[in-house]
């Protein structure tokens, strides 16, 4: 079944802008372009913007400046119940006085559709909510509220469905669940999604691009292996996973093309970072490296990587996990860095807190990052 | 609720019920009783020397026959007090709800603050301001609104009025209370959903408040139809509600079984008229 009928269009935001009356910008001079039909997610902690972002094109926060498009239409003033757009509110928002299948006719009674029953029947059953029909909201366990107020969305064949924080309010399980689900539905219907999240793995998993949003702009905007092999500031190396930053001092350029690297100097040791990984101009930058490509060996054994290893660190904590293990180094010039090592059973044990490691990576791996940036940002406690 | 049980018993919810048990049965039922047993008395007898209980249903035919105009010039005044302070309250409790922000507290207080006075004083001042000679009558005569010997007091304008004014914060509080529960975003939703702001109230709003209307209009009608300080006030003889007749028959005709009959017909008549309309509120818009 496909609800996306007909051409529609990209929903493009230009030189979006939002400023409270309290002198708060939410939004700045936002500019994207979300191609119809797509998965996209906007990405960010709380108070990035990312929610402001979507109340406006839902009509229900004003725009101070910019435009809003819908293929050729403009809708940036046009009435919340005047645009092709439909919510997924965070808390769902059920009208508790009607029935799940009168909640769901809602929006086609309004427009005056002639017997939305059909659908109503048919949306209900793509999400599997039939033997619900003709119980009230608060009947319903918290999953099944989220698939009512998605169907109550999903029946208006909207150009654009948004969805804010739509998982947040379920626990672990069901999330993940409802994860798969959400993906299966945007797949079957065909309706460009707009996907709010502070969950990193939510965006990830499901979208087909994120947005990265902080401080009211957008950091980084591209494909989730994208975003996390080769983020462009050490907000989005933070925000998206754990990432592992060293100072270097940039030596030079060789090479020339795809082949093109970077020379850096890390406390003595060189690295090798690809061009198309390089983020700064400047002399000085933060060497970037994820956790889970560290690689470790005792003092002297070979590493399988090329290129030289980093000596002299010290193993001052490790975290079986089971399936993983968590190193903590202490590298010679007293930073910590952190080594995620998948337990394939090869190392035959643990390596113990005090033995001295060798510390190396394939150099494909690595990014170079502004070092005026913040090595803290985006940071966030673990939940 | 354990520790309760530890002090009284196994039967705590007894103790806990008896105070207020005691308290109704002397204070309601018993004076109850003595309304039904007088209703039921020869008329012939006095309030000293007290009356016979001959069951005399009669009192209750020549109430309803002598008096019925007053029983339905009551339900009429009171109808048309109870919809103009749900139209005034909704409206009030609605914007104290939704809108009032840092001020809802204070606007609160300014509903419940003329309770700070007495019922008559307020009343009585009612009287001033339509006064004949007073400034608003005499505005609206040099307004051409009311002829030259045109009048405010005294005239069934003037008692609507006075019940308007003195049952609206019985209105405006259980609407606030049902309105202030209802979530923002429900609004939000309607609106997202292709509802205009006229079809959100009339799909979401109202019918969410519902349990604030049928309060409301219960605290509002019920006192009102029994009223008659408004009617002895702001009104002339031909405003008597039936509260006036039972006040009168009471105290000036020393008739007692007869105002008797007369305020257990009124009772019945609102008991019945209000199981109706809770019931037909319940079964259509309540949850």
């Amino acid at each position: 079944m496909s609800l996306a009928d007909g051409v529609r269009g990209d929903l493009k935001l230009t030189g979006l802008h939002k400023r409270y009356p309290n002198g708060f910008v939410a939004v700045q001079s936002l500019d994207l372009v979300i191609p119809q039909g797509s998965f996209f997610a906007l990405l960010g902690p709380s108070g990035c913007g990312k929610t402001t972002t979507l109340r406006m094109v839902a009509g229900l926060e004003d725009v101070t400046k910019g435009s809003i498009h819908i293929g050729e239409q403009d809708i940036t003033t046009a009435k919340p119940y005047k645009r092709p757009v439909n919510t997924v509110f965070q808390n769902y928002a059920l009208f508790p006085h009607l029935t799940i299948a009168e909640n769901v006719a809602f929006g086609p009674k309004r427009r005056g559709v002639k017997d939305p029953k059909g659908s109503v029947k048919e949306i209900l059953a793509l999400t599997e909510l039939t033997e619900q029909a003709n119980k009230k909201p608060a009947q319903l366990s918290g999953g099944q509220q989220q698939r009512v107020a998605l169907a109550r969305a999903l029946i208006n064949r909207p150009d654009v469905l948004l969805l804010d924080e739509p998982l947040g309010a379920l626990d672990l399980k069901l999330r993940r669940a409802m994860q798969i689900e959400l993906k299966r539905i945007q797949e079957e219907v065909g309706l460009t999604f707009v996907h709010v999240t502070h969950d990193q793995e939510e965006a990830m998993t499901m979208a087909d691009t994120v947005a990265v949003m902080n401080e009211g702009r957008i950091e980084q905007l591209g494909a989730p292996y994208e975003l996390y092999t080769n983020p462009h500031t050490t907000f989005v190396a933070n925000f998206l996973g754990r990432t592992n930053l060293i100072k270097g001092t940039v030596l030079g350029r060789e090479g020339s093309g795809a082949d093109e690297v970077v020379k850096v100097d890390m406390h003595g040791t060189v690295a090798s970072i690809k061009a198309s990984r390089v983020h700064t101009d400047a002399k000085e930058g933060w060497v970037g490296i994820r956790p889970e490509k560290v690689l470790i060996q005792p003092e002297g054994q070979a590493i399988d990587a090329p290129g030289a290893a980093l000596s002299g660190a010290v193993v001052v904590d490790v975290s079986y996990i089971g399936v993983s293990t968590d190193y903590v180094l202490r590298m010679p010039w007293g930073q910590e860095i952190t080594c995620f090592e998948q337990n394939t059973g090869r190392r035959g044990g643990l390596i113990p807190v005090g033995t001295k490691v060798d510390v190396s990576w394939r150099p494909e791996f690595a990014f170079l990052l502004d070092s005026a940036q913040d090595a803290e940002a985006g940071i966030v406690e673990e939940d | 609720m354990a520790s309760l049980q530890r002090v009284f018993g196994k039967n705590s919810a007894y103790w806990l019920i008896g105070p207020a048990a005691v308290w109704l049965a002397i204070f309601f039922l018993f004076p109850m009783l003595s309304l039904l047993t007088t209703s039921l008395s020869d008329p012939a007898g006095s309030p000293i020397y007290g009356y016979d209980l001959t069951w005399r249903l009669q009192n209750y035919f020549e109430a309803i026959s002598d008096y019925w105009p007053y029983m339905v010039r009551s339900l009429i005044y009171a109808g048309i007090a109870t919809l103009l302070c749900l139209v005034l309250g909704y409206v009030l409790a609605y914007a104290i709800a939704f809108k009032a922000g840092r001020w809802k507290n204070v606007m609160l207080v300014l509903v419940i603050a003329p309770f700070f006075t007495s019922f008559l004083v307020r009343t009585l001042s009612w009287k001033l301001i339509l006064a004949d000679n007073g400034w608003l009558v005499e505005s609206l005569q040099w307004l051409h609104i009311l002829g030259e010997d045109g009048r405010l007091l005294a005239t069934p304008f003037a008692v609507v009025m006075g019940l308007t004014y003195n049952f609206l914060p019985f209105m405006i509080l259980p609407l606030y209370t049902s309105l202030e529960k209802i979530d923002p975003r429900l609004n939000e939703a309607a609106a997202d959903l292709y509802s205009s702001p006229w079809q959100r109230f009339t799909k979401v709003i109202w019918p969410l408040s519902i349990p604030g209307v049928v309060g409301g209009t219960l605290l509002t009608f019920i006192p009102a139809s029994g009223d008659y300080i408004n009617s002895d006030l702001l009104g002339n003889p031909n405003t008597q509600m039936v509260g006036n007749k039972i006040q009168t028959l009471f105290t000036d005709a020393s008739d007692y079984p007869h105002a008797a009959a007369l305020s257990v017909i009124l009772m019945v008549l609102i008991v019945g008229m209000v199981l109706f309309y809770v019931r037909r509120a319940g079964t259509e818009d309540l949850l």
